[in-house]
């Protein structure tokens, strides 16, 4: 101890003498050099292009159906000063192409918009239409994008406002702006619309920062030891100065993840969420959580950590075989509707109305996709979700065929009762197929039917895969 | 004016000793008009700082308790309580939250916070130091009434509505006064919007300053109103007594509307202090 703070107390002093010589040895920075910081200025365009690159506006590919023809400048229709933006939106058979888009890039090497926090415009439009904005992207790398969706314009000036999730993040954008408009919102009709005072501001009027990954809902799946994930379902939403909420689409770039349990899986800066290992101690689960400027984001992926052989049908964690349908639609007696559908960034299918309906995977119509050989496989992995009230005697029949259509056809059956299901929550299975009554091959597994009579008429089921542990 | 936007600065000693010639140059060259009224409110009288943690000091405080008579007048939703849930001092703050919960018949549970007969006063500056809840149908509100109320009744008494606001407008606050003749819906009020920061994110200080004849409202350093009895629709009963203080956070009702689907609960109203100065 002693030994210690002797040489510290020796060594300070000198760190400190040493310091101060350099110091004093170092040189000034010239009027010459320039610091690695880039402009500041938050500007896009309020009478003319602020900074932009020549082109000023850079069309998506027209290979694409963007048409490039609609965009200019109008000095008519202003909402202050001399000059706005004109967009004309074409109608979808437009032989120039049917949609209008595309991004605004800093001339220069980016810019420095860490002191905003919200991208502002006024707009208007000749009739009602939505449209889609956002910056961050730059046709390169997108790192910052953010996008939304679903602006509504109108036919007088308002002011919009579109959050920066986290403005730290915004040391060198290029990307200043971006917007994406065709037709859907008007059936088809072209329009014209207006944007003015385009701009980065410090307004300090958001709150209520909300970040959410996986739709902000908890999520649980399985994998395989070096198989990874993507997290999707990355938004962003603020409260608005008038007290609305805005959701933005944010790119992975602005989160922060985290992983509980390194010795089961890790997430890199772009969401990927890799399994590494089995776990420690019997633990071989990892909860993934993210965050955006120090606030914890809704939602969460608890990842287990598995040896299996994996075929999978429905899952956002494994490849997934090609299939035929979600639903095959036997009309007449069919009254089923639905199919795969996107709930809050988790992919799900889901069913209404249902009486029967068939995941078809042999091949229909000629498809060319190839029945599955699931002979090495053990269980069936399947979740449920009844979207309705659960009753005792409700039940779900399952049957997987094996050589459907064929002459030599077989059929196995499994019944899930009420009991074991759940109203409005997820309930997880793993069937054996041995349990499937008559199932003495499966080879050539092509159809797999849910049979409720309409007991039960509103259904969700994820995560459909057959898996054996090794 | 400017001398009393200073003059609210200038309440401790410190800041006097600091700025006092400039506050000295700056009245040596005003020329107050002969009829304004200046007084000055630079003794502390109340003041709690909410620094011992558990439930509000009750030397100080006391409880409105239950739903009121038709939602306290107003419609409101919430059930008044004195449990920790929806009361608590913690962290320095006195912390009201607004709880979605069934409880004795009523929807959602909350606090409002008295100082009737404990502490009362006639003129002088009434702060509050604060960070309000948000989305649709909170209602936080700092606000004085006549201590005669239970002798003359509303609205005779006065209502001093120091700040109150709508969850559903952010960057908005409102100052109003109630007595005979303008009262509920014909109140004297005028609204303050920031335009740079918001109820929700940051601490703000809400205060009046009022003496005879008159009562200034303020917002952090900003005066952005002053009623007189020239403004008032009816008698002006602030001159007659003293008035105690009322903090709380309703759910629902006549000024914001009920919550809505994206209302989140729980909604958590922070004081950091409540203070009173008096004259000289």
């Amino acid at each position: 101890m002693k030994n210690k703070s002797i040489k510290y107390s020796i060594i300070l002093p000198l760190v400190g003498l040493i310091s101060a010589v350099m110091i004093s040895c170092e040189r000034g920075f010239s009027d010459d050099v320039e610091l690695a910081t880039f402009p500041t200025n938050g500007d896009i365009f309020i009478d003319d292009p602020v900074g932009l690159t020549d082109e000023f506006f850079t069309s998506f590919d027209p290979a694409t159906g963007a048409n490039t023809n609609g965009f200019g400048t109008d000095n008519n229709e202003v909402y202050e000063g001399s000059a706005s933006i004109r967009i004309d939106v074409p109608a979808p058979n437009d032989p120039n192409g049917g949609y209008i888009g595309g991004i605004f890039k800093d001339r220069g090497e980016g810019r420095d918009l860490s002191g905003y926090d919200a991208l502002t415009f006024w707009a208007k439009a000749s009739t009602s239409a939505i449209i889609e904005v956002g910056f961050g992207s730059d046709f390169i790398e997108d790192k910052y994008a953010v996008g939304f969706g679903n602006l509504e314009l109108s036919t007088a000036w308002k002011k919009y406002i579109i959050p920066i999730p986290d403005p730290t993040k915004l040391v060198q954008e290029r990307g200043l702006f971006l917007f994406s408009a065709g037709t859907q919102s008007t059936n088809g009709a072209s329009y014209s619309f207006w944007i003015d005072e385009l701009r980065f501001e410090s307004l300090g009027t958001l709150g209520q920062p909300r970040p959410r990954i996986l739709g902000g809902q908890d999520q649980t799946a399985q994998a395989n030891i070096d198989t990874s994930v993507p997290l999707i379902g990355l938004t962003y939403t603020a409260n608005l100065p008038d007290g609305q909420d805005i959701t933005v689409s944010a790119r992975p770039s602005y989160f922060d993840f985290e992983t509980s349990n390194p010795f089961v899986a890790s997430v890199d800066d772009l969401g990927i969420v890799t399994v590494d290992g089995p776990g420690q101690g019997g633990d071989n689960t990892a909860i993934i959580t993210a965050s955006i400027g120090g606030v914890e984001a809704e939602g969460s992926l608890t990842i287990e950590a598995v040896d299996i052989d994996v075929i999978s049908i429905f899952s956002d964690v494994f490849a997934n075989v090609p299939v035929d349908n979600y639903n095959g639609f036997y009309e007449p007696f069919q009254t089923t509707l639905g199919g795969a559908v996107e709930e809050n960034g988790n992919n799900i299918i889901d069913y209404t109305m249902l009486n029967f309906v068939a995941i078809e995977f042999y091949g229909r119509d000629g498809s060319g996709v190839e029945p599955i050989d699931a002979t090495d496989m053990t269980h069936l992995h399947i979740e449920f979700r009844v979207n309705e009230n659960v009753d005792a005697a409700d039940y779900i029949n399952m049957e997987l065929h094996n050589n459907f259509t064929l002459p030599n056809g077989i059929l196995g059956s499994y019944q899930i009762s009420g009991t074991e299901l759940l109203s409005n929550e997820w309930v997880e299975f793993d069937i054996p197929l041995s349990s499937f009554n008559g199932l003495t091959a499966r080879d050539a597994l092509g159809m797999m039917l849910f049979v409720t009579d309409n007991n039960i008429a509103n259904l969700s089921i994820d995560n459909i895969y057959f898996y054996a542990e090794n | 004016m400017k001398t009393k936007i200073l003059k609210n600065k200038l309440k401790s000693i410190l800041i006097c000793t600091v700025f006092g010639i400039g506050f000295m140059v700056l009245v040596s060259n005003c020329n107050p008009d002969e009829t304004q009224n200046v007084t000055n409110f630079n003794t502390i009288s109340m003041q709690d700082e909410f620094d011992v943690d558990g439930a509000p000091n009750p030397a100080m405080w006391t409880y409105d308790i239950g739903t009121g008579n038709n939602g306290w007048g107003n419609n409101e939703l919430q059930y008044y309580t004195d449990r920790p849930e929806n009361v608590v001092v913690e962290d320095g703050m006195l912390k009201i939250t607004a709880i979605q919960e069934d409880f004795e018949g009523s929807g959602y549970t909350s606090a409002r916070l008295l100082t009737q007969g404990l502490f009362e006063q006639k003129y002088g500056r009434f702060e509050a130091r604060m960070k309000l809840p948000y989305g649709k149908g909170m209602w936080p509100a700092f606000w004085l009434l006549g201590a005669n109320i239970d002798e003359i009744s509303w609205p005779f008494c006065g209502e001093i509505d120091v700040m109150e606001n709508g969850g559903s407008k952010p960057t908005i606050v409102s100052g109003a006064v109630h007595g005979p003749g303008y009262s509920a819906g014909n109140a004297i009020v005028k609204e303050y919007e920031f335009t740079d920061s918001r109820v929700d994110s940051e601490f703000h200080i809400y205060g009046i300053e009022w003496g005879p004849n008159y009562i200034n409202y303020y917002v952090d350093d900003v005066l952005y109103n002053q009623i007189t009895p020239e403004d008032v629709t009816g008698d002006w009963v602030f001159n007659n007594g003293p008035f105690f203080m009322i903090i709380n956070l309703a759910v629902g009702g006549v000024f914001d509307g009920n919550p809505n689907e994206n209302t989140v609960f729980p909604q958590t109203m922070y004081v950091d202090y409540v203070r009173v100065y008096s004259a000289n």
